[in-house]
């Protein structure tokens, strides 16, 4: 299964450091995120795009993850030569990560 | 609410709480139901560029008391300095002159103040091209403007690093001096105070600089419910009101990723923030527009460009978006409390803008059959006569739109059947003429070149001067901002 089938998200820039925040559709998937969408497996998911550090915070208030991506823009704003040098299209590529969900969390007998 | 296609049906999107009923309806007036005050910030800009109805639209369609119009994006000021280098009457957002001489009497018979940035490097400038404007039209009185300096720092700029103040990067630590003569555009982002002085002084209009994006909507709520600079909590609420209006319809529904398919944004309602006394709010948006407020469209807009959740830093508090309680109030109400800040710091962020080269971007699209070999093939043939000619870049960026340009190696090899694909090359160099060079060696290929290609209407790819952001922070005392209110003549 696919990431987007338990969440969605938006990303934007600062720089060259892309931001993306991943945001759980249901409170108890958000648990699952912390403990799978580490930033290692961020880091490794976006490897070939992703140059720097991944760094991750969280905001269990929003059930969300916030992933700065840096090194990812190709030096960012204006610099950029990047189809996408504001990382606007990182939360969707950030979706596409496979992913096992246990099936407790997804018939709804968790919450 | 359905969740993306073919998400599970246990996973519909969650609100995070549907308690509808307790203070619900869209106030008609600043009075809340319980007698204390509302006051109505509404976002009409999100960046200079913007869906200029989305103003209008927000005075006309509904009550508001304040419009907040945001166009300065990190690297705009450069843009408007090299304007203003060419026109010292230039040098600010000309679309707001023209939005504002069309709103003007509804402003007035309405008694909507409107607070901008457009003022970009030239806010007397903007303000003189406003009482041309106004001159012609007969309004119910004269209007007040302000104009905000001092976030300017170029006149002053060898004098700061003379003084000691290296203005070091954030990023690299690298101080400013190694780029000091290409520095294009130097900006102190000032905070509420100024704003406050000039509602204080009964400003209809404000017109600020380099003023932090966040401040023009929680500059006329502290104005408002006269909160202390002091009172970090209420500031930290304020905060977050402006991190939700800065983006325009982006907290409205535009740009979501929830339920996209069935927002109407034909005619959308940019967000509004209905904010009380005690700091909390509810954004929302008039009824009768189209776009959508809900759990999931201010949540994406809160983690939009993001850094630390517990360190957001403005000139005025520091935000902990951690702390963000947000409830679904239904009907496009969305109710934003808990918000938690902390004290100040003595530092203000300092935007400038550097003069770093050249760059060029051209692009062929190759149709099928073969469409990805055919512009591989291209771009190395391409590649092969900048190194017949001896050219040196600092870098080439090859991208193949429609096959990966956005997702790179995320989206798969591309499939061999694909309708079309779009060769898309990039170059930057130090040296104009390198790129100008380059951007002779695109058109040669529709003829001498794999075949089946298209879509040079353009013409030459166009040599653009990279004007490049240099992020710093200076002593708060340091930076002095001045504030002017004249009525304007008619």
């Amino acid at each position: 299964m696919r990431l987007r089938e338990i969440a969605f998200a938006r990303s934007g820039d600062k720089g060259d450091t892309a931001n993306v925040g991943l945001i759980a559709f249901r409170p108890s998937i958000y648990p699952f995120l912390v403990k799978e969408v580490t930033a290692e497996r961020v880091k490794y998911h976006f490897k070939g795009i992703c140059e720097g550090e991944v760094e991750r915070f969280e905001l269990p208030n929003l059930r969300a993850l916030n992933f700065l991506l840096h090194r990812s823009l190709g030096g960012g704003g204006t610099v950029s030569l990047m189809l996408d040098a504001q990382g606007k299209t990182f939360a969707t590529a950030l979706l596409r990560m496979e992913i096992d969900v246990p099936d407790h969390l997804l018939d709804g007998t968790a919450d | 609410m359905n969740a993306q296609p073919g998400a599970p049906e246990a996973l519909a999107l969650e609100e995070a709480s549907a308690a509808v009923g307790l203070e619900e309806q869209p106030l008609p007036a600043r009075v809340a139901p319980d007698g204390g005050r509302r006051v109505r910030v509404a976002s009409g800009q999100g960046f200079w560029g913007d869906w200029q109805e989305a103003p209008k639209l927000q005075v006309r369609r509904g009550a508001i008391d304040y419009l907040m119009l945001d166009y300065l994006a990190e690297i705009t000021m450069s843009i408007m300095q090299k304007q203003r280098d060419r026109d010292p009457a230039a040098g600010y957002a000309r679309d707001f002159v023209s939005l504002m001489d069309d709103l003007i009497g509804d402003l007035l018979e309405k008694e909507v103040r409107v607070v901008s940035n457009a003022g970009g490097v030239n806010p007397e400038g903007c303000r003189a091209e406003l009482g041309f404007a106004f001159a012609d039209q007969s309004l119910p009185r004269r209007p007040r403007v302000a104009v905000i300096t001092g976030d300017d720092l170029m006149d002053s700029l060898d004098d700061l690093l003379a003084a000691g103040h290296e203005l070091r990067h954030m990023e690299t630590g690298e101080p400013l001096s190694t780029v000091r003569d290409r520095v294009a555009a130097a900006n102190a982002y000032l905070g509420a105070e100024p704003i406050i002085e000039a509602l204080r002084q009964e400003a209809d209009i404000v017109v600020a600089g380099r003023s932090t994006d966040t401040a023009l909507t929680y500059a006329p709520l502290m104005h408002e419910f006269s909160w202390p600079a002091d009172d970090w909590d209420r500031l930290a609420h304020g905060v977050v009101a402006g991190h939700i209006n800065e983006c325009g319809c982006q907290a409205s529904g535009g740009n979501s990723l929830v339920d996209w398919r069935e927002i109407d944004l034909t005619l959308p309602g940019y967000p509004i923030i209905e904010a009380e006394e005690d700091g909390t709010f509810v954004v929302t948006k008039h009824p009768e527009l189209g776009g959508r407020v809900t759990w999931a469209t201010v949540a994406e807009q809160i983690v939009y460009e993001l850094g630390d959740p517990r360190e957001y830093i403005t000139p005025d508090v520091v935000a902990d978006f951690s702390t963000i309680r947000l409830r679904d109030l239904g009907k496009d109400r969305v109710r934003v409390e808990g918000v938690a800040g902390r004290s100040r710091t003595d530092k203000l962020k300092v935007s400038i803008a550097y003069h770093d080269g050249f760059k060029a971007v051209g692009a062929l699209t190759y149709a099928w059959p073969d469409a990805v070999d055919k512009a591989r093939r291209a771009d190395e043939i391409l590649r092969g006569r900048l190194r017949h000619l001896g050219l040196e870049f600092d870098e080439i960026r090859t991208e193949l739109v429609g096959a990966g340009a956005c997702h790179g190696p995320l989206a798969g090899p591309p499939s061999d059947d694909l309708p079309e694909v779009t060769l898309r090359v990039g170059v930057r160099s130090p040296d104009r003429h390198a790129v100008s060079r380059f951007s002779r060696e695109v058109a040669p290929l529709i003829l001498a070149g794999p075949p089946t290609v298209t879509g040079f209407a353009g013409g030459r790819p166009r040599v653009q001067e990279v004007v490049a952001y240099w992020p710093a922070l200076i002593d708060r005392g340091v930076v002095e901002a001045n504030v002017k209110v004249e009525t304007m003549e008619l």
